[in-house]
């Protein structure tokens, strides 16, 4: 214990407004997070190599079988990588669970919870880091999508709109994944509930195979899945093969649709997230 | 006096268990208030109650003069709560720990760097500063943890279990420390289950039990209860106990009692060590053989034992949580 002056410091929070300090407190947990990508790069590693995989299976080993039209394979793996996309947005919500349950288990949600910080920036900084991390995955999924054959033939101004789209999806989702981590008794449990939810939605729609391969009493969940939505206005967007199924609502507007369940998406789980978080055990 | 905490009529119930029913609690300003009590006795749910991390299903309390429940940020800006568990992230150096936590108490960054350099030198930290937390000792982490909770150079102080799973030099540091905060003027609301660990420290303890106030009042008090030291002695022979215990009465406070299974005499005495020579002297004079002598103080079991007539309970159950499976209701 040495004796360092300590009365030279001002340990006063200066004045500033609640959305002020909610942007703030936002960015230091997101820069926690971050950090922490740094000194455990393999998750990032894992985090690519999953829809990498994806993308080789299904181009080289699957993609074969399955038929979008005219074009054979090249038509496909176009067809393939606003699928991926879609996937890889939706597998990175259950990295958030299981984060938010390990630091709940820890104590240090506790310590996060016994600061005079804004209560939201514990979940919108941990949201934030996740985004940055998705798009530097979306970002390389694309890169590697170009070296397989994939294209993108619309505008740039199209193709940016459809990144983000895919951007704000990705942040909307992760809302839901926090609201799931914050309810599990731990990270096993986490990792499991994580991903369970999402398989269904990932995969009960078109971003592997189209719509009217599925059985009929199944379409409907598949056209109005938001995976699928996304998947298919990336497409649009991307200008890639796009099987139609008929004229239904999320086939004419998939584009809208996206927003639309993005938005929503953030506007029911973001709060619930928040209340859950401010009244964890009470 | 001025009341740094101030609870009344706390009552609060995980599911049909009952954890605390009906705690009141006052800390003066600059003191220390230890809760003592064994797991489950209700000692973390109430400091949860009043570092604003969990709300009680009746009663009122505030800290620092302010309400846990309609002024939470105020509470949260004038305490500091350092857990049973370490709360600092595993993969971030010490420094940006401390920088983080600094960060979200809304110093500005030049401020943070400096208060954590600060706080890593106070607690001799800054030659692990840069290293990964996950490298750091048991003792390291706590002293972290502790740095961290002092960010804001709280008026208020809770330590929950500060010590428990600490190796004892550890054990004498963390002390030593919390009674340097105390001696600069900060409450501190300590929960433990070692009653040394309460006599050391607090200037006043409250014992909890089922989620009730058994007993309080200053250690000394608290001893005088349960009773003071006592000897136990083993002698050689079962049938030498009538006439030790004979030979003995004259040293205790109490009249001994013998267990003639484990040859055993039990003798409050008040002297502390010296009535051991006392006791060692008579007996040799006496030709009577001890196998073994030793001389006990009061435990949390002998406060229990004499306050409620049975042992603490429920050593092994986990560390104070407040959900899972609790097999028990309070008493009422």
């Amino acid at each position: 214990m040495s004796a360092v002056t300590e009365t030279s410091l001002n340990l006063q929070a200066a004045p500033r407004p609640k959305l002020g300090w909610l942007i703030t407190d936002s960015m230091s947990v997101s820069r926690r997070h971050l950090l922490k990508i740094t000194r455990v790069p393999e998750s990032l590693f894992f985090a690519l190599i999953q829809p990498v995989m994806f993308v080789l299976l299904f181009a080289f080993v699957f993609g074969g079988a399955i038929n979008v039209g005219p074009g054979g394979a090249q038509a496909y793996r176009e067809y393939l990588i606003p699928g991926i996309l879609a996937q890889t947005v939706m597998f990175a919500v259950a990295g958030i669970t299981v984060g938010i349950t390990e630091d709940a288990g820890k104590g240090i949600m506790d310590r996060f919870r016994s600061l005079p910080m804004r209560p939201g920036a514990v979940l919108a900084g941990h949201t934030l880091a996740s985004l940055l991390q998705n798009t530097l995955v979306i970002g390389i999924l694309s890169v590697t999508g170009l070296a397989i054959g994939w294209r993108i033939h619309g505008t740039f101004g199209e193709a940016a709109l459809a990144y983000l789209m895919f951007a704000m999806f990705a942040y909307a989702i992760t809302w839901v994944g926090a609201w799931i981590g914050l309810h599990m008794p731990n990270s096993e449990v986490a990792g499991t509930a994580g991903l369970a939810w999402i398989f269904p939605f990932t995969f009960a729609s078109n971003i592997f195979t189209p719509v009217a391969t599925m059985p009929g009493w199944l379409q409907p969940f598949v056209l109005w899945n938001p995976v699928s939505c996304l998947a298919l206005a990336g497409r649009t967007l991307f200008h890639n093969p796009v099987p139609m199924l008929g004229h239904s609502f999320p086939e004419r507007y998939p584009v809208e649709l996206s927003f639309g369940y993005a938005i929503l998406l953030l506007a029911i789980f973001a709060p619930l997230a928040v209340r859950a978080f401010k009244n964890r055990n009470a | 006096m001025t009341l740094a905490i101030k609870a009344a009529g706390l009552t609060k119930s995980f599911g049909d268990v009952v954890a605390l029913n009906g705690i009141d609690i006052e800390v003066e300003q600059g003191t220390v208030l230890g809760l003592l009590g064994p797991n489950g006795s209700g000692k973390t749910t109430i400091v949860r109650i009043l570092a604003t991390l969990l709300k009680a299903d009746s009663g009122v309390a505030s800290v620092g003069g302010f309400d846990v429940v309609t002024q939470p940020d105020e509470v949260r800006s004038v305490i500091g709560l350092t857990g049973q568990y370490a709360a600092v992230d595993e993969y971030l150096t010490g420094r940006e720990n401390l920088e983080l936590f600094a960060r979200l108490f809304h110093l500005s960054k030049v401020d943070a760097k400096k208060r954590a350099d600060q706080l890593l030198d106070r607690f001799d930290l800054s030659d692990a500063a840069d290293r990964g937390i996950k490298g750091y000792s048991g003792g390291m982490r706590r002293r972290l943890d502790l740095a961290a909770s002092l960010i804001g150079r709280p008026n208020v102080l809770f330590l929950d279990e500060p010590t428990t799973g600490l190796d004892p030099r550890s054990r004498q540091g963390m002390w030593e420390v919390i009674e340097d905060l105390v001696a600069d003027g900060t409450t501190v609301l300590l929960t433990t289950q070692y009653l040394e660990e309460a006599d050391q420290l607090a200037n006043k303890i409250v014992v909890l039990n089922h989620g009730e106030v058994i007993a309080k009042g200053t250690s000394d008090e608290l001893k005088s209860q349960v009773g003071g030291d006592r000897i136990e002695l083993v002698v050689g022979a079962a049938s030498d106990l009538p006439s030790a215990a004979e030979l003995l009465r004259e040293f205790g406070s109490g009249p001994p009692a013998t267990e003639p299974e484990i040859r055993t005499l039990l003798l409050p005495v008040s002297g502390g060590s010296s009535a051991i020579v006392d006791v060692v002297r008579k007996l040799d004079e006496n030709k009577i053989n001890i196998a073994d002598i030793a001389l006990r103080r009061p435990t949390l079991d002998d406060v229990f034992l004499s306050l409620t007539g049975h042992a603490a309970e429920d050593k092994t159950e986990a560390a104070g949580a407040p959900k899972g499976r609790r097999g028990r209701k309070a008493r009422r």
